[in-house]
């Protein structure tokens, strides 16, 4: 049906305000914190290339099918993706577009008088009468000083308006909760700050992962970092130079292998020469150079030399071993390049702290370096390094390569205790196993938004505990001179009403009444007497 | 027995003693509904007997049934009869052995294993049904909220006898990623804000029911569901749902800051997107659209609701699967032996 529906023409200017209105509803904001919570999960569920692209590959691998639709559609960053940042960026604009008006209402009505009181007190639910010796301008002065009393006395924020009305009665008129909507304009402001704080890290930090072994070091320049990355508006220049030594890694664990302790010992050499100890634990950073050093893993680094078929010494050096499971069985590769002729070597296998034969095999059975093992299997080839393509150092690049085995076509395998030399097969050359130092993977990082961030969070949390929990009362009293049996007291009638349920409303209005001198009768206080 | 062994044989105890109270609230439960039913169906056969048609006379009991209010202690006189009776004393009584029962063994684990005893599955479980039925007592001291002893001691009760089966794990020191006084205060606290949340949860199943009582919804058509009659007000168990959450957010918002300040000296970074992040982060912004919710017209009151239910099965999903199913750095449910 093609049927003419005249809308009303809006205009561009009319559509963007139409636009404008429902984003910063809060129909719409509460659409796009449901939409947020939801586009969060998926990166819980599918593994993310910022944290570990290692298991990203692995993913993509495994599933050929779906991996790269999912990875085109940003689920392997889902944090960095289109959708999740279009999300959040919808609702910060909401939040401002909703905040800004608030803000500018709450300073413009900014100490505004209480309403009027009302003519009839007895018609609120909590309301009492009461009669006072005091005079009725005594009162007045007591209610005052009451509403403002106590410890918290000058943070509750009542307001509080006088009057006189024709028939003589004083009028007192108090409101107080103005620091809830302050709490929540507070709030909202924080959470933008540590959006801002959060982008202007983005931009100016930078962190270098180093792995150290004991009696080694690095300096603070990107070429001694494994990795090395920063934000698009820092220089590499601007780096403060200093160096750091680990001179001893301690680890403890208890009999069920759980580690107790890891502790780096280093020492520090600042770019003026001046040198400092000190230590750094997984729960204690060390700050240094505007940066903090942390230490974010350890492991065993076998020391070996390798000697080539001609007696040269073509290797020698600590290589780390990544550790992979709780006993410290750790595996790793020990690449040699540099032979005097024929093919490069590759040396690939496992590094056993407290190595114990099992089923033809070893294993580790705790992580502290009992019986050390170096199970290796030998590879001869093309390594592959003078290619120019960067290659994981944890992995043997095989491609090129041959795995050597022995006249029954079985891998030959190498056991290797520390001190021992052993020949390597095809009469490729000798391998000794010299000793056993660990290593430490220190983090590095610079990030001046830091205060920021936590001062953002820290208003948040105040704003959110001012907007949840300050409550929302008026408080009228009328006070006249007492007649007929009265005559010579003063009655005052007082209500008071909450905007939200509120279980403190009667006993703030009994503070104020038993402050300006009466007597609590006791009776029928929250009935009507009519 | 050492310190370790007494621990665990009062957790179970505690667990054995909670089970008691719960029978005991069911059976209060039972006769709420027995009583108020049976007041209902006369309400209806009066009406009947009026010549007003059954399908209203129905609906007429319901409406006159009315609602409690909430009040002090002891002050709850409930239409229709019903008067609290010695099941539910008997069900307080032992809420409250049960707890003491619980936080001398909690204290015992801690003593045992020389740390604050909340470093791993089997503990978060010990102090958030901890946090959960101290705060079931302490709304008891201010109002009558013994309604809510069914739901909450049911949950308790559950959670405890998982925790005791399959998170249970023997008491020793923490690795070294744990040892932080960041342990002291912000896994306590999430502990304690999972345990407000389950109270919140509770009240607003009962709000929910309530409401669809009070619309005369015919899916509580049967004369047991006159229990509600009991029961506050729906715009009553929304307050309290609500107050109680509004604790629990803010206590999570505060965890959530401190686990970022904690990751910051740890990690090395603050925020990270570990999937106990991600879902920490999911649980916040579901409670923070709850109250978003309450003042959106047409979504206050029942809708708003189902947020907090909503947000209680993050909390769960938070507290056990990405402990123990996905990949993370917070992978401390002392479960995992490495293989």
């Amino acid at each position: 049906m093609a049927e003419d529906v005249s809308l009303p023409d809006l205009g561009a200017r009319g559509t963007l305000r139409w636009i404008w209105r429902q984003l910063t509803s809060m129909r719409v904001a509460l659409m796009l914190l449901m939409a947020l919570a939801v586009v969060s999960v998926p990166g819980s569920v599918f593994p993310q290339r910022p944290q570990n692209p290692a298991a990203v590959a692995q993913y993509l691998e495994n599933n050929p099918g779906v991996g790269p639709w999912l990875d085109r559609l940003g689920f392997f960053d889902v944090y960095g993706s289109v959708w999740f940042s279009a999300v959040y960026l919808l609702l910060f604009v909401s939040l401002i577009g909703c905040i800004l008006p608030r803000l500018w209402v709450h300073l413009t009505t900014w100490g505004a008088r209480p309403p009027r009181t009302p003519r009839r007190l007895e018609r609120f639910e909590v309301h009492e009468v009461r009669e006072s010796d005091a005079s009725p301008e005594e009162v007045i002065a007591l209610a005052r000083t009451a509403l403002h009393a106590g410890f918290l006395g000058r943070f509750r924020g009542f307001r509080v308006d006088t009057a006189t009305e024709p028939d003589g009665a004083s009028t007192l008129a108090a409101e107080r909760g103005s620091l809830r909507e302050t709490g929540n304009i507070l709030f909202h402001l924080a959470l933008i700050g540590l959006l801002l704080s959060v982008a202007s890290g983005q931009l100016l930090h930078y962190r270098g992962q180093a792995i150290v072994v004991e009696g080694r070091g690095f300096a603070n320049s990107p070429s001694d970092y494994d990795t090395f990355e920063t934000g698009s508006a820092f220089s590499a220049d601007d780096l403060v130079p200093f160096s750091l030594t680990l001179d001893r890694l301690d680890a403890e664990f208890d009999i069920a292998s759980r580690p107790t302790t890891f502790r780096a010992l280093v020492t520090l050499r600042s770019a003026d020469g001046e040198t400092r100890e000190d230590y750094i634990e997984v729960n204690r950073a060390l700050d240094t150079g505007g940066a903090r050093v942390y230490l974010q893993g350890n492991g065993y680094a076998p020391d070996v030399t390798v000697r080539d078929a001609d007696g040269a010494i073509a290797f020698a050096g600590p290589v780390p071993f990544l550790p992979k499971d709780s006993a410290y069985r750790s595996e790793g590769v020990i690449k040699v390049p540099d032979v005097t002729s024929g093919d490069q070597i590759g040396l690939v296998g496992s590094l056993l702290p407290t190595a114990v034969a099992a089923d033809g095999g070893f294993f580790s059975a705790f992580p502290q370096p009992g019986n050390p093992l170096l199970v290796l299997q030998v590879w001869r080839g093309d390594l592959g390094l003078d290619t120019g393509i960067p290659q994981n150092v944890y992995q043997l690049q095989s491609d090129a390569m041959t795995q050597v085995v022995d006249e029954d076509g079985a891998a030959v395998t190498l056991l290797v205790q520390p001190g021992e030399t052993v020949d390597l097969p095809d009469g490729l050359g000798t391998l000794t196993f010299d000793d056993l130092p660990r290593f430490a993977a220190f983090d590095l990082r610079y990030d001046p938004s830091l205060p920021w961030a936590a001062g953002s969070a820290a208003a948040a949390l105040l704003g959110l505990g001012l907007s949840l929990f300050t409550p929302r009362r008026r408080l009228w009293l009328r006070v006249r001179a007492g007649e007929g049996e009265q005559a010579g007291r003063t009655v005052v009638a007082g209500a008071a009403l909450a905007r939200t349920d509120d279980a403190g409303l009667a006993a703030e209005l009994d503070r104020v009444l038993d402050a300006v001198g009466t007597r609590d009768e006791g009776q029928d206080r929250w009935t009507s007497p009519s | 027995m050492d310190v370790a062994e007494l621990s665990t044989v009062l957790v179970w105890g505690a667990t054995t003693t909670y089970a008691i109270a719960l029978v005991a609230f069911a059976l209060d439960m039972a006769r709420r509904a027995e009583v108020l039913g049976r007041a209902r169906e006369e309400a209806r056969l009066a009406a009947e007997a009026e010549g007003v048609p059954a399908p209203r006379a129905g609906l007429l009991a319901m409406r006159r049934g009315g609602s409690v209010v909430i009040d002090r202690p002891g002050t709850v006189s409930g239409p229709g009869g019903y008067r609290p009776g010695k099941a539910l004393s008997i069900a307080m009584s032992t809420t409250v052995l049960a707890v003491a029962l619980q936080v001398v063994g909690t204290v015992l684990r801690g003593i045992a294993a020389g740390r604050v005893p909340w470093a791993n599955l089997y503990e978060f479980t010990l102090i958030a049904t901890l946090a959960a039925v101290v705060t079931f007592l302490a709304l008891n001291l201010r109002r009558d909220v013994r309604f809510l002893g069914v739901l909450v001691i049911g949950l308790v009760t559950i959670a405890l006898g998982v925790g005791l089966t399959a998170f249970y794990v023997p008491a020793a020191g923490v690795e070294p990623a744990l040892q932080s006084y960041w342990l002291v205060i912000h896994v306590s606290i999430a502990t304690i804000a999972s345990g407000l949340f389950a109270v919140s949860a509770a009240a607003s199943v009962l709000q929910l029911l309530k409401d669809s009582w009070e619309n005369a919804s015919p899916a509580l058509a049967h004369r047991r569901w006159a229990l509600l009659d009991s029961l506050p007000s729906a715009r009553a168990l929304e307050a309290l749902a609500f107050r109680v959450t509004a604790v629990g957010f803010v206590l999570w918002t505060f965890t959530v800051v401190t686990g970022a300040v904690w990751a910051e000296t740890a990690w090395a970074r603050y925020w990270g997107w570990d999937p106990k992040e991600v879902w920490s982060f999911v649980v916040w912004v579901v409670y923070a659209a709850y109250l978003h919710a309450r003042t959106t017209r047409g979504w206050s009151g029942r809708r708003a609701s189902w947020f907090v239910l909503v947000g209680f099965a993050t909390v769960v999903f938070n507290f056990t699967a990405v402990n123990l199913l996905l990949q993370g750095k917070h992978s401390y449910s002392g479960l995992t032996t490495g293989s």
